[in-house]
């Protein structure tokens, strides 16, 4: 078989099912098509050599029950890997080998799956071009010198460029949502309690949520199951009866009522996405769904909201990396000393100014004008979406406000920088189930993506819609290999 | 306006200064394990060898409770009558120490677990009662070690991450004995419960003195000063008494205090300033994201209520009513939980015939000043209760006397021996048989016949000489009793 990495996970399971496929072959096959994508610059650690010991051995032996068996796959380099290299994208975690496995990769290699190596994100998760990264930009397969979107750019690039099968995200405002739009890929952001955050490396506590990102809706749906566990060490972790989102999945959406919110039409939108948005809408009509007209009154919040509570909870949570224990020291005259120059020299721009506005709304004085009040809003938010829920099942939007950008056009403007999450903050905000899906191609040909959000838990639904919307769409990524030579 | 005897007041030319205390005790939790995490907290362990990843704070560690620190506080906040609440939030702390590796201490900040509550101190002329503020549930930082190198501090993360509870008084006290009497009564709660062992030495129990002065009767509060981290009960009593005696100064001077905090140097015996209001931290209290709010139901609450035994108050009150002991002598009783069980099996081992006084003198006698002595605790007691009864009975049936008693004691100390054994051994009965003594007096009286004419003419003071005599000759063994009544008898 030539053309193994054009293969979905599906597929791939299949094949090896089947015994048409080894994993040694598939493994190796992932293997050099990263090697010369080096360009996109996906990988910040590569573990090639492993995996391929890991393929051979799991050749010898097959578990040919597992849902992910012998499957090669990256990782987003925000989950900590036992033994292999651990960044976040920062130079202050440059060296960082840790001890031990976050549970969702865990979960991964437990269903068989085997690790290629972590992918490229922005610092801390911190951004939405993947331009924050200490270990430089990734490119966006769609394009030269595309973003690849963020924070997940580097399993973006790594699924829209074939280099994985799948991967996983972390989503905190957007970072697994936005990146799958800009690159043609589907990304699903699960409900808040549905993954454990144990061994991730830690943005925002209250918002971040790892899931997966695929090249369509039955893989991603396959991924969410092996991912998705109740797990004690995550005092956040629910245990709620998790389906099997892909022997569940159905394309039956007959008589689903899905609302359309009114105040996701925000000023200065392009006419392609409204467009993209409309289409969307047929789609679900022709799948045989009910279309509602909603409100979600404080929508326009959101945002503000957004970067108040993120970078609060950001400014404790990177509290740890200060040069004591582990991770990068620079060397100071006194402790205090020590404190300023390993943070500053260890900390990227964008990271320090979100540390800066999270230390300043927390700050006593402005605590009540700022944390408070946005904790306040944040629930007039998730009140929004349970009276909204009360009529629908569940809500369509655009993913983003606009297809990709150029590598550099937006990053020393970070308002414009931040608008791109404006349709997909309110969904952490609310700690719901989200999934981007691509719905078709801007002028430019470059992908945008369609979010169909949904009621907490209620994974399987949106999934089911994904599903079948998909099949209507028949989107088709446009991968001209620019970057092989 | 009457003079109460423990009135603490500081004087100067004209004036009468009296001083508001309040009281922030960190008290260790008694646990097996951390408060978020399963090390052991076990004192005295080689550094660094009782440390998650989650002590340590590496990427992407979480924190979990541990449901019995919960428990353990909610025990505490009963035996100090104060309001559970069934809602209660961890919050984060946050400031930058080398020995906090998060970088944030998880304490309770808006909503303790534990609301107001009262304890009742008995003071030598009444009863006292101090109003509780709140307790919360902590995290412990680790230990910055300075002294063992010259250039480098070292960390020791043992004591990262183990529970504290964090008891704040209201400022009620008014001096440093009503300080120690605060200390001691919360440890003896706490030790009775089971919670915190109140191990000062270990630093299981340390507080935070918090101290203002003003004018005798008037109602304001003066400006606060706060010395931390105080580890004993002397050293908060000396702290307090050159704090109050500095502010009062200040004020004679007509100067003004400045609300700071400040160290107790224990070798100088003062406090220095640490850091003035302005340079005081801002620790961005806010809601830790890691922990959901920390609910407990009434069920829980009331089952917990059922675990929790008889408290040193109560038990104070059915000593004094079950048998009839002194208020002084209850207090001293049950101070300690170990010393009131101790009695309490004293009592029960003395069988019928008992005579419950004698048993407490002994106990508060003899017992105690041995282990003062050597500095041991009423459970290490070199004497059993059991062998203590049985001494205590032989002196109640008059086999031995109260002299005698003594040196059995003392022998009774080599291996908890039974004292009836050691009496019987040594010889040691009391001679008690009539016809005899009455031979061994006739026989003082005629070799002394001088002194019991002079006796009979008036000179009374020599009957000690005769009860003397008599228990020379008898080796101490005589029946006091006894020897009184037949030489009353014969000198008449």
């Amino acid at each position: 078989m030539s053309d193994i990495t054009k293969q979905s996970l599906s597929e791939l399971v299949k094949n090896i099912k089947d015994k048409k496929l080894s994993s040694e072959e598939v493994t190796k096959a992932f293997i050099n098509r990263s090697e010369k994508s080096k360009e996109l610059n996906a990988y910040i650690t590569e573990d090639y050599s492993s995996a391929l010991e890991k393929a051979k051995k799991f050749d010898q032996k097959p578990n040919l029950e597992l849902k992910l068996p012998g499957i090669p796959m990256a990782v987003k380099d925000l989950f900590c890997t036992d033994s292999i290299r651990t960044t976040a994208g920062s130079k202050i975690l440059n060296n960082f080998v840790p001890t031990y496995e976050s549970t969702v990769t865990q979960n991964i290699w437990n269903e068989g799956a085997i690790l290629l190596g972590k992918l490229n994100c922005d610092e801390f998760a911190m951004g939405s071009s993947n331009e924050t990264s200490f270990f430089g930009n990734v490119q966006n397969p769609i394009d030269k010198n595309l973003v690849p979107g963020g924070s997940s750019g580097g399993s973006a690039s790594a699924v829209a460029g074939q280099l994985t099968p799948i991967t996983i995200g972390t989503d905190t405002g957007g970072s697994i949502r936005q990146p799958a739009s800009f690159t043609g890929t589907v990304g699903l952001k699960p409900t808040y309690g549905s993954c454990s955050r144990y061994g991730i490396v830690a943005f925002a506590s209250s918002l971040d949520q790892a899931g997966p990102m695929a090249q369509n809706v039955k893989d991603c749906a396959l991924l969410q199951e092996v991912i998705s566990t109740y797990d004690p060490k995550d005092s956040t972790s629910i245990d709620f009866k998790r389906n099997e989102y892909s022997k569940e999945l159905s394309k039956n959406i007959k008589g689903k009522k899905i609302g359309i919110p009114k105040e996701y039409r925000v000023d200065g939108m392009p006419q392609e996405i409204e467009e993209l948005w409309q289409k969307g809408i047929q789609y679900a009509k022709d799948c045989g769904a009910e279309i509602v007209d909603i409100s979600l009154p404080h929508t326009s919040y959101a945002l503000p909201t957004y970067y108040i509570v993120a970078p609060a909870e950001a400014s404790s949570n990177l509290a740890r990396y200060d040069g004591v224990k582990y991770g990068f020291r620079a060397k100071g005259e006194n402790l205090t000393d020590m404190y300023e120059k390993t943070r500053s020299e260890g900390f990227g721009a964008e990271v320090q100014r979100r540390i800066m506005i999270g230390t300043y709304v927390l700050s006593s004085g402005y605590y009540d004008a700022y944390y408070l009040k946005a904790q306040k809003v944040r629930k007039l938010i998730k009140n929004d979406f349970d009276e909204a829920y009360k009529k629908v099942d569940a809500i369509l939007t655009p993913s983003t406000p606009s297809s990709a950008f150029k590598i550099g056009e937006k990053k020393d403007d970070p308002v414009s920088m931040y608008l791109n999450d404006i349709f997909t903050v309110p969904v952490n905000l609310a700690g719901l189930p989200g999934i981007s899906i691509p719905a078709g191609h801007d002028a430019k040909g470059y992908p945008l993506g369609l979010q169909i959000i949904g009621k907490a838990f209620d994974e399987q639904n949106i999934l089911n819609i994904a599903y079948a919307m998909e099949e209507k769409i028949n989107f088709k990524n446009k991968i001209t290999d620019w970057w092989i030579k | 306006m009457s003079k109460n005897k423990s009135d603490y007041l500081i004087n100067r030319k004209d004036n009468q200064y009296e001083v508001v205390i309040g009281l922030e005790v960190h008290a260790q939790v008694t646990s097996e394990s951390k408060l978020f995490s399963a090390s052991s907290t076990k004192f005295g362990a080689e550094p660094n060898t009782q440390v998650s990843l989650v002590d340590a704070a590496f990427p992407g560690m979480l924190p979990v409770i541990n449901e019995f620190c919960v428990k353990q506080a909610i025990k505490t906040g009963i035996g100090l009558n104060a309001k559970i609440n069934n809602r209660s939030v961890f919050d984060r702390k946050n400031y930058f120490y080398a020995d906090l590796p998060q970088g944030y201490q998880i304490s309770q900040f808006k909503d303790p677990i534990v609301g107001e509550g009262k304890v009742i101190l008995d003071m030598p002329d009444g009863q006292k009662e101090v109003g509780i503020e709140r307790l919360h549930l902590e995290q412990d930082a680790g230990k910055s070690i300075h002294d063992l190198d010259p250039q480098n501090t070292f960390v020791d993360l043992n004591r990262s991450g183990v529970a504290l509870m964090e008891i704040v008084s209201k400022p009620d006290l008014r001096s440093p004995d009503e300080v120690s009497a605060y200390i001691k009564k919360l440890r003896s709660i706490m030790r009775y419960l089971g919670t915190c062992d109140g191990n000062m030495q270990e630093g299981s129990l340390r507080a935070d003195v918090n101290v203002s002065v003003r004018a005798k009767g008037s109602k304001e509060f003066g400006t606060r000063c706060e010395i931390k981290n105080v580890n004993s009960i002397k050293f908060m009593q000396m702290a307090i008494e050159y704090e109050a005696n500095r502010q009062v100064d200040l004020i004679e001077e007509g100067k003004s205090i400045d609300q700071e905090t400040r160290l107790f140097d224990t070798k100088k015996n003062e406090t220095r300033s640490m850091r003035s209001k302005e340079d005081a931290h801002d620790y961005r209290y806010f809601p830790d994201p890691d922990l959901l709010p920390l609910e407990v139901s009434n069920e829980f609450i009331n089952q917990l209520k059922t675990d929790i035994p008889e408290l040193p108050d109560d038990k104070k009150k059915r000593f004094i009513e079950e048998f009839k002991l002194s208020p002084y002598e209850a207090n001293i009783l049950v101070s300690d939980i170990d010393t009131g069980k101790y009695f309490e099996e004293v009592v029960a081992k003395m069988g019928k015939n008992k005579d419950i006084k004698l048993a407490v003198n002994w106990i508060t006698g003899e017992l105690f000043a041995v282990l003062n002595n050597k500095n041991l605790e009423i459970s290490q007691s070199p004497i059993s209760a059991k062998n203590l009864a049985i001494l205590v009975n032989l002196i109640k049936n008059g086999t031995i006397s109260g002299k005698i008693a003594k040196t059995v004691f003392e022998l009774m100390m080599d291996g908890d021996k039974d004292p009836q054994k050691i009496v019987e051994e040594k010889g040691l009965k009391q001679q008690s048989d009539p016809k005899a003594l009455e031979a061994l007096i006739d026989k003082i009286i005629n070799d002394n016949r001088d002194k019991a004419i002079e006796y009979k003419q008036g000179k009374e003071k020599l009957f000690g000489f005769f009860v003397g005599q008599a228990m020379k000759v008898s080796g101490g063994k005589a029946n006091p009793q006894l020897i009184n009544e037949i030489l009353k008898k014969k000198l008449q």
